[in-house]
């Protein structure tokens, strides 16, 4: 059953900027202005839940459960966030986020003509990412 | 005016008569942390505390926080929402039934179950990271709110609950 399917990516930086967006099929595509909103947004409320907490040593929201769909976020501890929504229900979404950010650090960060912070415009981490997100699908579907 | 029953909002069939049945697999409530009730305009009607070691905003501010925190949190997953084409502009506000809405977001500390009622009384309840669904126990307490609190003819509507 594709119970796992992927709708969207988003990277985002230390200061909530949004550095990448990829849309995997979802109903109606964000326009880039709406999507960096969105992204600052989501910085803003990640910070936010770490004040209310009433427990001491929260590191902000790991999942968000909707009616139509989840998120999931992981946050490196450099403060850069990758978020992903996918179906409701969705299984392994930490360790795709944590392959997600090996391939960050493989081809972005040691790629010497990125600079910090800045949109990321990399062919190799789009190749590779393509194929992740391509072997992750259909290692669920064939099953 | 005293509520009725006095004790804790978790506390599964108080001694008073009719009380809606309790979802199967209640418990003792022991996992519950921290309950708040709002109401559609931000006024907090409710707020009750059973563990809670930290405090780091005095209460007025804590509930703007997390009034705040939801409404936006609202805004977000209606307009993020992959599921349907049509969405409104972000900064709209939205009305109790509009786009989709979350019912539960985990962090590493802490779990928040949030309800929201058509009449837009939100219900939000913070509990251990590990626990399951709690959708129906809100839906309980929402019942509860209702059967004590509004048909009660001495409750004026937007003050908080006593």
């Amino acid at each position: 059953m594709a119970l796992a399917a992927i709708y969207s990516l988003f990277i985002i930086n230390k200061s909530g900027g949004l550095i990448y967006y990829k849309d995997y099929g979802s109903a109606g595509r964000i326009d880039t202005n709406d999507s960096l909103r969105l992204a600052s947004l989501w910085h803003s409320m990640h910070a936010i839940s770490q004040q209310l907490s009433p427990i001491p040593g929260c590191t902000g929201i790991d999942l968000l459960q909707a009616h139509n769909f989840d998120l999931h976020c992981f946050q490196s501890l450099t403060g850069t966030k990758f978020f992903v929504v996918c179906e409701t229900g969705a299984q392994n979404m930490e360790t795709l986020l944590k392959v997600i950010y090996e391939l960050y650090t493989d081809f972005v960060l040691k790629n010497p003509f990125y600079e910090m912070e800045m949109p990321i415009r990399c062919e190799l981490f789009d190749l590779n990412l393509a194929q992740v997100i391509h072997k992750y699908r259909v290692a669920l579907l064939g099953r | 005016m005293q509520f009725f029953g006095g004790g804790s909002l978790t506390s599964v069939a108080p001694e008073v008569t009719p009380s809606p049945a309790a979802p199967p697999g209640t418990g003792t409530g022991a996992n519950a942390q921290v309950l708040y009730v709002f109401n559609r305009n931000g006024v907090c009607l409710l707020y009750r505390e059973w563990h809670r070691p930290l405090h780091t905003l005095d209460p007025t501010q804590d509930h703007k926080l997390m009034f705040g925190l939801l409404f936006s949190l609202r805004s977000f997953t209606a307009k993020i929402d992959p599921t349907t084409a049509e969405k409104g502009n972000l900064g709209v506000p939205l009305l109790p039934g509009q786009g989709c809405s979350f019912y539960s977001f985990k962090t590493n500390t802490y779990k928040l179950n949030f309800m929201e009622s058509p009449s837009g009384i939100k219900l939000i309840l913070i509990s251990h990271p590990r626990t399951g669904d709690q959708r129906d126990s809100l839906k309980h307490i929402y019942n509860l709110y209702v059967e004590y609190v509004v048909k009660n003819p001495l409750y004026a509507p937007g003050t908080p609950i006593k």
